[in-house]
């Protein structure tokens, strides 16, 4: 089962979850070195104690400001979940397109340690019994995700401009 | 049924469609396309969406890309130059035309860039992997920031995939500013008031009489900021003031979609607000909507003082700046730093005086670019320092050190505290 890794409050900035310092770095594959890097849960990501799918549990506006899709692609590096209660637009846009999951749930309660079920509708904490609804994405972003992320749908439509598909 | 907004009308357009509803996700075809250094990460984004296709990658439509150089210039490491000539090739072989290099007859920040050339129109749909593309709604665009995987999607098909028609929210402002009180301070109080996810997914539209005579460097600050509510776009309609300055100042001689909302759209919520009762603002660390009047922290001790970024580089930010420090000396154990936002903007201040107004008092002029805004190069803040910065962002970290802070204010603050050493009001 999943445990809470991480809770952090409101309007967490791309400048917290990956600093503009890093930015000359843009592979997916070597941004997730610098998740988090000012803070303490940067060693325990590194140092490979945060299982994969591990829950990042969040307030409001979480991924505010820069539109640094490093910011994305550091945390999908660690196949994290990213539970808020809400997302700023540019970083939900960048973790659909990523591939990262993130999860909408205004009324999770959670600490750090609890373990928590992912459902289609619900999220479960089952440290403390409650379940709390999971506001869907729309649709359009829905279709990105089921494509497996905008590179490949973006082939996709490529493909169908040139009538290859 | 209720007229449309301004975004709506554009979506509409970009669609091909008679009318959008809020909230209906809709593809727009894009008019420009802009991404700085991160086109590196979009080339190789780009490459991955042909790769196993068996065709030519081929951007959609190179005379609607443009580059800019802004973000680490000139190149502060290896790596960032490496990436710039990367980006280099890639326009030769594109036949991208708008690209403006680490070049001072054509070089500065995006955002200015966009603006001073005409690139930036009314009604166009513009995106760029910056969040700060927002600035572009000033000249009557509906302009919003994206990541470089959805540009990669732009570059191939020339389309944004999933715009959900956001609402608006109606900001009016009348009354005349008071004296020593600038945009900034507006906008500063305007996301005060809404905070920094009040206009999350959502556009502010300007009106009101203040906002008609503004000129368009005002509206730049006001739009620019607007993405610091979380807002999707700030847009300011085309008036006789876009006119002007598109024909005056940018030299655009084609016509102009000066596309306006109807009177009767329907908006999520107006915000009305009193200019004159308004004094310098100041957001305070470590989120921007932390703002006070500047009587509040008044007295706070500064170590940088910075005046420049795409919020305020421009020649009237600099002129409010040298006015107040000419003739006299900043105070010791103060450091203040000056980034123009454009080269344009250099070689006016360079004749106008401006720069000496400001070196003679102790000021040192970085080249045109984002400079310390984002913490890369140049200007980094020891452990324990406050900077007052006239940019927009003060997150943790945003300069470069997380134990450091952060405040924001207008060049009129800034410069009256520079000489000070302490947070002053520049009304006193
Ligand atoms: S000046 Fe600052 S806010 Fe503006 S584009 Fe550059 S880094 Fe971004």
């Amino acid at each position: 089962m999943p445990q809470v890794v991480l809770k952090v409050g409101d309007d967490i900035s791309t400048d917290q979850i990956y600093p503009g310092r890093f930015m000359a770095t843009v592979l997916p594959s070597e941004t997730p070195q610098f998740a988090f890097a000012d803070f303490e849960f940067n060693e325990r990501l590194k140092s490979g104690q945060v299982p994969h799918g591990s829950i990042i549990v969040a307030n409001n506006n979480f991924g505010c400001g820069s539109s640094r899709e490093q910011a994305a692609s550091c945390l999908k590096g660690y196949e994290l979940t990213i539970i808020a209660k809400g997302f700023a637009r540019i970083f939900l846009q960048n973790s659909c397109n990523l591939g990262l999951r993130t999860i909408i749930c205004p009324t999770l309660e959670a600490s750090e340690g609890d373990e928590v079920e992912v459902g289609a509708t619900e999220v479960v904490n089952k440290t403390t019994g409650k379940s709390s609804p999971i506001t869907p994405l729309p649709k359009a972003r829905q279709a990105i995700i089921d494509a497996g992320g905008l590179i490949a749908y973006t082939r996709q439509r490529v493909l169908q401009k040139h009538g290859r598909a | 049924m209720a007229g449309m907004t301004i975004v709506q009308k554009i979506l509409a357009r970009a669609t091909g469609r008679p009318s959008v509803e809020v909230g209906e996700v809709v593809e727009p075809t894009v008019d420009l396309a802009m991404s700085h250094e991160n086109a590196a990460l979009v080339i190789n984004q780009f490459l991955d969406v042909f790769k196993g296709t068996g065709l030519e990658p081929k951007v959609w439509d190179p005379s609607r890309i443009a580059i800019i150089f802004d973000h680490r210039v000139p190149a502060e490491s290896s790596k960032t130059a490496t990436n710039q000539k990367k980006v280099r090739e890639f326009v030769g072989q594109h036949g991208i035309q708008r690209f403006h290099d680490i070049r001072g007859d054509e070089g500065g920040i995006c955002h200015q860039v966009l603006v001073e050339y005409g690139y930036s129109r009314p009604g166009m749909v513009i995106v760029g992997t910056d969040s700060h593309t927002t600035t572009h709604g000033a000249m009557g665009a509906l302009a919003f920031g994206i990541g470089a995987t959805e540009m990669a999607g732009v570059w191939s098909l020339g389309s944004v995939f999933n715009v959900e028609v956001p609402a608006t929210i109606k900001v009016v402002v009348n009354g005349t500013l008071p004296a020593g009180v600038l945009a900034k301070d507006l906008v500063l109080f305007i996301v005060g008031k809404l905070t920094a996810e009040g206009a999350n997914f959502k556009v502010i539209e300007f009106h009101g009489d203040t906002i008609r005579r503004m000129p368009v460097s005002g509206r730049l600050v006001l739009c620019n900021m607007s993405v610091e509510a979380g807002a999707t776009s700030g847009i300011v309609p085309c008036d006789e003031e876009t006119l002007r300055y598109l024909r005056d100042e940018a030299g655009v001689r084609d016509p102009i979609d000066a596309v306006a909302p109807d009177a009767d759209a329907a908006y999520d919520r107006v915000l009305e607000i009193d200019a004159s009762s308004l004094a310098p603002q100041v957001a305070c660390p470590h989120t921007v909507d932390n703002v006070k009047p500047v009587g509040d922290v008044a007295g706070t001790v500064v170590h940088q003082v910075v005046i420049g970024s795409c919020t305020n580089g421009r020649l009237d930010d600099l002129e409010v700046a040298a006015s107040i420090v000419k003739g006299r000396k900043l105070a010791r154990g103060v450091r203040m730093i000056v980034f123009p936002a454009s080269w344009r903007i250099y070689q006016a201040a360079l004749k106008r005086g401006v720069l000496t107004d400001l070196v003679e008092a102790g000021a040192v002029i970085m080249n045109p670019g984002c400079g310390c805004c984002l913490g890369i190069h140049q200007g980094a803040l020891g452990d324990g320092e406050v900077a007052l910065s006239t940019t927009n962002r003060n997150f943790k970290g945003r300069m470069g050190n997380p134990k450091s802070e952060v405040y924001l204010c207008s060049p009129a603050v800034a410069a009256a505290s520079a000489l000070t050493g302490v947070i002053t009001d520049p009304r006193s």
